[in-house]
């Protein structure tokens, strides 16, 4: 393997090149089709926090005195962000799989971390996109405090990273589109709903709140939430710590599937 | 001694598909400027081995190198110096001809590519075409666009898996032409085809696959002289005369096969005995020896 310290400096560049120039092609790829990758991400989050605070308003208290309403939004924030993370990097690469176009960035000498950077960060570039519209369409509605930005920054940032990179391995390891689908519909989506976007885990039974901890969707958005209100279920140093963990070793995991070429370089 | 580094080396290459041996132990070196072709029956192994030399596949066993940098422990350098135009018609739908040859630039570290990208574009008759969705383009036109690919980073060895598959006659003349040219250039010019008569008019050296193994390798000139011969068609009034003589009938025509390295005294002492039989002869016609007669006789006794 290459030693970065004995490279010389045109290496580096190119490498530079390399990586902004994949990230671009990424950013452009959802970019073209931004009625689909982010405007329908926007109106299903709105739809949700229509028909939620429409039903549940009246009925759900949570922190004392914040309103239920306010209380939905930031999850449903985190929740198109966390989905459209991992729907973007995923679907990028099962496609460019199955029509064979991978091998246009097989081919090249791009790096495994230049790879790995381009795809997640696209990724969780369009995670933010959603995550900005749904932050502005809703505030036409819905009185939202923000407490502690650097929180929400941090939480949104690294929650992305985490789904970006939990798509580039569902995207590697997917053969076909309905495998994808089943780890969408069987992994993602329970863990999201169940995560706490639409209640306090506070307002659960004893068992529910225990089992909740072990589910990392929960605290990424209870960690995204306590920057808008500076409240939370749980603390969020915890948050940050278990979300920053799994991060890395999924980052990690992904990384070393990149290296070995796992069902990309047969 | 870097000068004296083969384009290509492939030494004791192997790969196998579950049961299926795709690579059984390949040897091969192909040395900087040559023009060189890999010949084989369907599924022989040619993707497959170019292929591994690409980094797409990984060989269960063996060693390749691209201009002396080997492809897996010092594959940045190794795939800098390849470009391989794909076999199967593949295109990323999204963007247009342009922004696809901008983006594999720069994959390669190469900003600013544009005089190059106008150059190859005009080369392969696509500049009109620059700007049109690489999905509505015609399927020859999308097979043009990956030569193109293959050469933005103007690689020193260049790797044609079955580029004029569904090129058009003209257009296949046009991109021979700029091959040919690359090749006078310097680049090192690797082709696989299935039309036999393009591979003898343009390789130098060849190698011919079956199974996964090399079955012949030499120059085009030995190939054609060693495994064809040479046959002298005459049209007679008298076919049984012919016949005795040693020739085969084929139609109207009798068809006498003799050594490609004899020379024209051969083909008189044919016709002078011909005339004296009395087969009473009314036409000739000389066949010369072609690669296809060389790949069927290579194959079969392979
Ligand atoms: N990914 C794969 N999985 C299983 N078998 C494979 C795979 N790729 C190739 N093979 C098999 O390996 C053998 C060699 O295939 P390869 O594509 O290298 O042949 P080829 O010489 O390029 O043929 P063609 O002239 O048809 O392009 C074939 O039997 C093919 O079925
Ligand atoms: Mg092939």
């Amino acid at each position: 393997m290459l030693d970065p310290d004995t490279l010389p400096d045109s290496f580096r560049a190119s490498t530079f090149i390399g990586f902004r120039t994949l990230f671009y092609k990424e950013v452009q790829r959802f970019w073209k089709v931004n009625f689909q990758t982010v405007a329908a991400p926007v109106l299903n989050a709105l739809l949700f926090l229509l028909i939620f605070s429409h039903v549940l308003a009246r009925r759900v208290t949570v922190y004392g005195d914040v309103p239920y309403t306010a209380f939905l939004v930031p999850g449903l924030i985190m929740m198109s962000l966390l989905q459209n993370a991992f729907a973007n990097s995923s679907s990028s690469l099962i496609q460019s799989k199955i029509t064979g176009n991978i091998i246009f960035v097989l081919l090249p000498p791009l790096s495994c971390r230049v790879f790995y950077a381009a795809y997640v960060l696209a990724a969780v570039l369009r995670g933010l996109f959603v995550a900005i519209g749904v932050w502005l369409v809703s505030a036409f509605f819905i009185d939202l405090p923000l407490a502690k930005p650097a929180w929400v920054f941090a939480f949104g940032i690294l929650g992305g990273a985490l789904l970006a990179t939990f798509g580039v391995i569902a995207g590697i390891w997917a053969e076909k589109f309905d495998q994808l689908a089943a780890f969408q519909n069987f992994l993602i989506m329970p863990l999201t709903m169940l995560s706490g976007v639409f209640y306090s885990i506070h307002s659960l039974p004893a068992l529910w709140q225990k089992i909740s901890h072990a589910n990392p969707f929960f605290f990424m958005i209870d960690g995204f939430r306590y920057g808008f209100f500076g409240q939370s279920d749980t603390s969020p140093w915890l948050s940050l710590a278990v979300v920053g963990f799994c991060f890395v070793v999924l980052a990690a995991v992904t990384l070393m599937l990149l290296s070995r070429g796992y069902k990309l370089r047969g | 001694m870097p000068f004296s580094t083969p384009a290509i080396r492939i030494a004791a290459v192997t790969k196998r598909y579950g049961n299926l041996q795709a690579l059984g132990g390949v040897d091969l070196e192909i040395a900087r400027g040559e023009f060189f072709g890999l010949l084989g029956p369907n599924g022989a192994g040619k993707t497959t081995l170019i292929s591994a030399l690409a980094g797409l596949v990984r060989a269960d066993g063996g060693t390749l190198e691209v201009m002396g940098h080997d492809v897996v422990t010092d594959f940045y350098s190794a795939r800098l110096k390849l470009g391989v135009v794909p076999q199967e018609l593949v295109f990323d739908p999204f963007f247009t001809v342009r922004e696809i040859l901008r983006f594999q630039s720069g994959y390669y570290g190469i900003y600013g590519n544009d005089d190059w990208i106008d150059e190859i574009l005009s080369r392969l008759d696509l500049l009109s075409r620059a700007d049109t969705n690489m999905r509505t383009l015609s399927g020859g036109m999308k097979r043009r666009v990956l030569v193109a690919q293959a050469l933005v980073h103007r690689p020193p060895v260049i790797v044609l898996d079955e580029p004029t598959a569904g090129v058009d006659v003209e257009l296949r003349q046009g991109l021979w032409q700029f091959v040919k040219q690359l090749n006078a250039d310097g680049h090192t010019v690797v082709l696989t085809t299935h039309y036999l008569e393009e591979a003898e008019a343009l390789c130098g050296r060849i190698a011919m696959m079956k199974a996964g193994r090399i079955v012949a390798l030499d120059t085009t000139a030995n190939l054609l002289s060693h495994f064809s011969s040479r046959s002298l068609r005459v049209q007679v009034e008298r076919l049984d005369v012919a016949e005795s003589l040693g020739g085969e009938v084929s139609g109207d025509w009798v068809i006498f096969g003799f050594d490609p390295t004899s020379g024209a005294e051969m083909l008189e002492t044919l016709l002078a005995r011909l005339r004296e039989a009395g087969a009473g002869v009314r036409g000739v016609s000389v066949g010369e020896p072609d690669l296809e007669q060389v790949f069927m006789e290579v194959m079969r006794r392979a």
